[in-house]
């Protein structure tokens, strides 16, 4: 992996729209159980605008900047070799239905261990006004020759 | 019928350690199929066997995100509601294979790890395994009890 792609902002993504029924076809696919993520009634008895999405639905929104990352030309990420290590969301609001999303792919940070490369990719996504949602953070790994 | 707002937690009635959630949930390849179109992701080791064996995989694994997904379902329910999660983050460390016919149950237990009292904050500590196996690693969840 080519290490002076650290500190590489990416063009931001074009904007996702948050769909209701994304929400809850999603919520149905993690397990949710909880009403918020799936009846309007519940989302807005609790005080919110529409469905809330479940806290991993950022990565939804994520993923089309880790697809610039694997794309980059001069990054050298073997996409075969590629496996996934950390992830971290960490929320200054929930997504909620209705959201429209727009996500920038920051390379916080490239290592070497033990003949392993390892990427840390850091998305920061802001809703239509540009206030700050949600940074969805990936640690790559890219296994080295064996 | 009128739709009550999620009772939460007290953080005063917490201590370090308390067990807060425990759940199961059994994984089949449906519910693999269900997450790869909700999610899109649609790498085929997670619906192919042929694939996942022509890379040196035993078969078919869990999408990490899907078992990252659904390990924070029992924490939303106990806080009561999935704007409370504030921050989540884990390691992934070890596969999860879905046997076609007998699947594959991932077992969740959720204990308080830390509260920061003025925040009103409890870090909740995740142990998800598999086969009695850990297979998240540093799984924590920041969680807003005010």
């Amino acid at each position: 992996m080519n290490p002076a792609i650290q500190g590489r902002v990416f063009p931001a993504v074009p904007p996702y729209l948050v769909g209701r029924e994304k929400v809850r076809e999603f919520s149905r696919a993690v397990f949710s159980t909880n009403p918020i993520n799936v009846d309007l009634d519940a989302a807005r008895a609790a005080g919110h605008s529409d469905l809330v999405a479940p806290p991993t639905f950022a990565v939804v929104v994520q993923e089309a900047t880790l697809a610039q990352l694997l794309a980059e030309p001069d990054a050298g990420i073997d996409f075969t070799r590629v496996v996934h290590g950390d992830q971290r969301f960490s929320f200054s609001r929930p997504i909620v239905a209705g959201d429209e999303l727009t996500a920038t792919l920051r390379v916080a940070s490239v290592k070497s261990l033990g003949g392993h490369s390892m990427v840390t990719a850091e998305s920061t996504i802001v809703d239509a006004s540009g206030a700050h949602v949600v940074t969805a953070t990936s640690t790559l790994v890219v296994r080295g020759d064996e | 019928m009128t739709i009550s707002a999620p009772v939460t937690p007290a953080i005063d009635s917490l201590t370090v350690g308390d067990i807060v959630a425990e759940s199961s949930f059994p994984l089949t390849r449906d519910s693999l199929v269900r997450y790869a179109g909700a999610s899109g992701d649609f790498n085929p080791i997670h619906y192919r066997d042929d694939v996942a064996h022509a890379v040196g995989l035993p078969g078919v694994l869990a999408h990490g995100m899907l078992t990252m997904g659904l390990a924070i379902q029992p924490v939303v329910d106990w806080a009561g509601d999935p704007a409370r999660v504030l921050d989540y983050q884990v390691r992934f460390t070890r596969p999860v294979p879905v046997d076609p016919d007998l699947g594959a149950v991932v077992t969740v237990v959720a204990k308080v790890g830390a509260l920061e009292a003025e925040a009103g904050v409890a870090r909740i500590d995740l142990t998800v395994t598999f086969n009695a196996v850990t297979v998240l690693g540093k799984a924590q969840a920041r969680v807003s009890l005010v």
